[in-house]
């Protein structure tokens, strides 16, 4: 049996009196693609920053690497680095280049020096296709660009999984599929990831299982086949008919 | 005064006779020495203070904030001559006496540091959320966010309104005339009763020009320097 790189049980979130995840239970192993779709609100984004507590969950557990990252007292920041996270809006450092994006946290939180941090960022910036961009500034580079930047900023730190916030979301449809390639290719390097995205041909072509979530549960869940081709839940019949529209 | 000159040799005679300057310029230049060493000191204890408490205020400690804020609004609302006075006239009676450079000074720090905050405040507050999640997710402290992701991206933003704000306060240099602090104003309009010609206000006033004509360069240079293209 693989093991599970990330283990949510009974996870509870509300904002104010406004419950947005009602129990979740979700597991995902090492090596496997988790896509996770549902209409807006169904609570997707929410669940996915709970795993780093960029949101705080009022209950249940979230295990990474068999670490419960809600207990108290545990060492968020250090827990953090094996948790990378890709957003929507790239959310580059705009004062600093490509390399000083990805060797911040390296030099900062893991105490590296600043020639081994630079090897460290070089490589992972070279994964993502901008080995000649390491000295670039976000502002000269595209939204493509500065989404693998993004992507190589959380490679850069070794996380055992990485979490995808609709990552293509904000680009325009050309600059797409430079980034479902850096991922694709991240997936058959061996890494774990969860995805959050309307991207449904890569979901189908990537993904190892889709979860659909509404209204703060995960409704239904299977292999992308299945869940695309087949479809069974009725929500999930309506939510596809409506994307696809 | 020679009562047939006519208006405009009265006039240059009163103001811009060069023998009354050159006599009373080492006084108006001792003046310029004490405003620029003011000035300088207003600037970096005000800046400095604004930028602790602004930080300070970032942390969002209820009881901190309550103090912060009502001290930059109680700064911001009076006017720095009333602080002045009151430091000067009023401390004694409590049993602590400044001198007047010393009364100047601190009230002066204190007027620009309140606006410094509110500045730096807004600054801060003005880095998008984002740029702290993507700090904190990559295991950054909230404090090594602030030193290297939220403070550089916000001091570029406050840099013109504080430049603004700098020039106008440590113009209030002036007010310590009113406590006797022998400044330039002072030095000026004390020469002029003395020679009985307003010609040292004429040299005050240049002197002014002298200091904060760069001052006022440097902030529009460095308005340009720090803009970069989103």
């Amino acid at each position: 049996m693989s093991k599970a790189i990330l283990d949510i049980a009974a996870l509870h979130k509300s904002y104010g009196a406004t419950p947005v995840l009602k129990g979740i239970d979700m597991a995902v192993n090492e090596n496997e693609l988790v896509f996770i779709i549902g209409p807006s609100g169904s609570g997707k984004s929410t669940l996915l920053r709970c795993c780093n507590r960029l949101e705080e969950p009022e209950s249940g557990s979230i295990l990474v690497d068999g670490t419960d990252i809600l207990r108290p007292g545990v060492d968020l920041n250090r827990l953090r680095q094996k948790i990378g996270m890709v957003f929507q809006s790239f959310n580059l450092y705009p004062h600093m280049t490509a390399l000083g994006n990805v060797t911040l946290a390296l030099r900062k939180v893991q105490g590296m020096e600043k020639e081994a941090a630079e090897e460290k960022g070089r490589a992972a910036l070279a994964r993502v296709g901008l080995a000649e961009k390491v000295n670039a500034y976000p502002n000269e580079l595209s939204g493509g660009q500065q989404q693998r930047v993004g992507i190589a900023r959380s490679l850069a730190l070794e996380p055992r999984i990485v979490l995808f916030d609709e990552p293509t979301s904000a680009l325009d449809p050309e600059l797409v599929g430079g980034v479902l390639k850096v991922m694709r290719e991240l997936k058959e390097s061996g890494m774990t990831m969860v995805v959050v995205s309307h991207e449904m041909a890569f979901a189908r072509a990537a993904a190892d299982r889709v979860i659909f979530m509404d209204k703060g549960v995960i409704a239904d869940q299977g292999a992308p086949e299945d869940m695309f081709g087949n479809p069974k839940h009725e929500r999930l019949r309506e939510f596809l008919s409506r994307i696809q529209h | 005064m020679n009562p047939a000159m006519s208006g405009w040799d009265r006039f240059v005679f009163s103001f811009f006779n060069l023998d009354i300057a050159r006599q009373y310029l080492p006084a108006i230049a001792k003046g310029f020495v004490t405003t620029v060493y003011l000035a300088l000191a207003v600037i970096v204890a005000g800046v400095l203070l604004g930028l602790t408490l602004a930080l300070l205020r970032s942390f969002r400690v209820k009881v901190a904030n309550f103090f912060i804020i009502m001290f930059a609004d109680i700064m911001r609302a009076l006017p720095p001559l009333v602080l002045i006075i009151l430091l000067f006239f009023a401390l004694p009676y409590a049993g602590a006496s400044l001198s007047a450079f010393a009364a100047t000074w601190v009230a002066l720090s204190l007027v620009l540091a309140a606006f410094a905050e509110e500045i730096f405040w807004a600054g801060i507050v003005a880095v998008p959320r984002g740029q702290w999640e993507a700090a904190r997710s990559t295991g950054l402290s909230r404090a090594q966010t602030l030193a290297f992701v939220v403070l550089p991206q916000a001091v570029r933003m406050t840099i013109p309104p504080l430049t603004n704000r700098v020039i106008s306060i440590t113009k209030g240099t002036a007010l310590g005339s009113v406590v006797a602090l022998s400044e330039i104003l002072n030095q000026a309009s004390s020469s002029a009763s003395q020679a009985g010609n307003a010609t040292p206000m004429t040299v005050g006033a240049l002197a002014y020009l002298l200091l904060f004509i760069p001052v006022v360069i440097f902030g529009r240079w460095v308005e340009t320097r720090f803009v970069w293209k989103k």
